[in-house]
């Protein structure tokens, strides 16, 4: 099947799809007259029955939890599989110097800022400039990573941090929740390791933490679910008590539901990036033979 | 012009699917997957709104006001986080695949056998 | 439908036309950066907060870090196996 062929077969495949496509979304009402009622009757009722402002946080935790249940799962699923897939393969091993030098990317890089003082492009420390850092000398990788770099991420991994607890708590009165704050938890892992240089995500290792969160995450979403059937009532049914409109503690597991998914998502979307972080430091079987500057 | 999201999704939906199949590179095919998914969250999105509505979120405005459809939102919200996670497990295979045959190129992959 | 949210439809179609016909990769992930972000303008306009939220987060963090990581992992693998 040679590729015009295949073009030409998608060509006409295309077009019946897009008639196809075409043809029934317009038989849906025009856009802005939405005439669904679940909607319509979940905005006017989530107030006063679970006492929840984000109408959204409470379909996701209280009246479909059973789909975000699922939603959690195939993150859970989609990360065991990473980390199945990107394991170590028998003829690659981690470049044990490598990861140890690079456990300490600021004392490399401040042996070759000493050593280096005659570099034309070093400015300093000046904001903004380009100047590059050379933390690894005589062959092997560079590390590269401006000082403003290092120097703004360093600075924002905290305010993000915060960012990302105050979403994943206030998830039932303004916009936000547990997806969404989990993923500004993992974001700010991923700041570090681009703030610091691919090298500096061996140091925290998160790999067993995260996992540890996302087990936890994931485990504690049944467990809420089953503790509504010990409280006598159906599996994730809402049984907590539901507070007063608009304060951090109200709207029972809600809360409890948004936070846990918070811990499993931060825990999925850090085990997933440090899996592929750590395929970086794996060398193929070249180790010994790659010149290493002297610590 | 009220039929303009729905044909937006159409598009997005027919280029994301060109560039998967014309595509001569794995990470390529999988960040055009990306534009495909991207046209559901349009579609779903475009389904659920109402005109002149507000986000349905009532801490500073009355329960009562015109807002849009949640359910829609709820589904897309999800959606977005699971398919990042769907989008790596890909590009891990991208990486086995060119551990196995030596080439991230679908078209050199079919060639090879085992 | 409001001319804001035109302009967010027409924006978001022509960035994932861009994204598709940007054929090298590295540059592909920056072009699917910006139409994260594109799409998180969309979102807003179409009045879903929530939504718009976790799309920049996974959409311009999440999913460029990945991708780069697998091209620098696949560029380094490439060079090696050029060298014997």
């Amino acid at each position: 099947m040679s590729r015009r062929f295949r073009l030409s077969l998608f060509a006409v495949g295309a077009a019946v799809l897009a008639a196809g496509l075409l043809h029934g979304l317009a038989g849906l009402p025009a856009f802005g007259h939405y005439h669904g009622v679940y909607g319509t009757v979940l905005d006017r009722v989530t107030v006063s029955e679970r006492h929840a402002t984000d109408v959204i946080t409470a379909i996701n935790f209280d009246y479909r939890g059973l789909d975000t249940m699922g939603e959690e799962f195939i993150l859970f699923a989609a990360s065991i599989g990473l980390v199945v897939l990107l394991r170590e393969q028998r003829d690659e091993h981690v470049d044990a110097e490598r990861a140890s030098e690079a456990g300490d990317p600021e004392q490399a890089s401040d042996a070759a800022r000493s050593g280096d003082a005659a570099d034309p492009e070093r400015t300093g420390g000046e904001a903004g400039s380009d100047a590059r850092v050379e933390a690894e000398r005589g062959g092997g990788h560079r590390l590269r990573t401006s000082p403003a770099l290092l120097a703004t991420g360093r600075w924002l991994v905290g305010p993000v941090l915060v960012l990302g607890v105050y979403i994943v708590t206030h998830g039932q009165l303004t916009p936000g929740g547990g997806f969404q704050g989990g993923v500004v938890l993992a974001a700010a892992v991923i700041l570090v390791f681009v703030a610091g240089g691919r090298v500096a995500m061996a140091p925290i290792r998160p790999t067993g933490a995260a996992e540890a969160l996302e087990a936890v995450g994931a485990g504690g979403y049944v467990a809420i679910g089953i503790a509504g059937l010990i409280a006598g009532m159906r599996f994730l049914s809402n049984f907590l008590p539901l507070g007063t409109v608009g304060s951090l503690l109200s709207s029972g597991t809600i809360t409890s539901l948004s936070t846990i998914v918070g811990i499993e998502v931060a825990g999925a979307l850090t085990l997933i990036v440090s899996e592929f972080v750590d395929q970086r430091l794996l060398v193929g079987g070249r180790s010994a033979t790659e010149p290493r500057s002297p610590k | 012009m009220s039929f303009g999201p729905f044909a937006v999704a159409v598009w997005l939906l027919l280029v994301g699917l060109y560039g998967i199949v014309t595509s001569r590179n794995l990470v390529h095919l999988i960040l055009c997957l990306g534009v495909v998914q991207a046209s559901t969250y349009v579609l779903l999105l475009a389904i659920g709104y109402r005109t002149g509505g507000a986000a349905p979120i009532f801490a500073d405005i009355p329960v009562g006001t015109r807002a849009v459809d949640p359910v829609v939102q709820a589904l897309t919200l999800t959606d977005v986080v699971v398919e990042a996670t769907v989008m790596a497990l890909l590009l891990a295979i991208a990486l086995q695949v060119d551990k196995r045959f030596g080439t991230v190129d679908p078209d050199e992959l079919r060639d090879l056998r085992g | 439908m409001s001319f804001l949210q035109a302009a967010a439809l027409l924006a978001v179609a022509g960035c994932g036309t861009a994204v598709v016909l940007t054929r090298d990769p590295t540059r592909q992930v920056i072009v699917t950066g910006f139409f994260g972000l594109l799409l998180a303008v969309l979102f807003f306009v179409f009045q879903a907060p929530d939504v718009a939220l976790s799309q920049i987060v996974v959409g311009t963090v999440a999913v460029p870090v990945m991708a780069l990581l697998t091209l620098a992992r696949l560029r380094t693998r490439a060079r090696r196996r050029d060298q014997p």
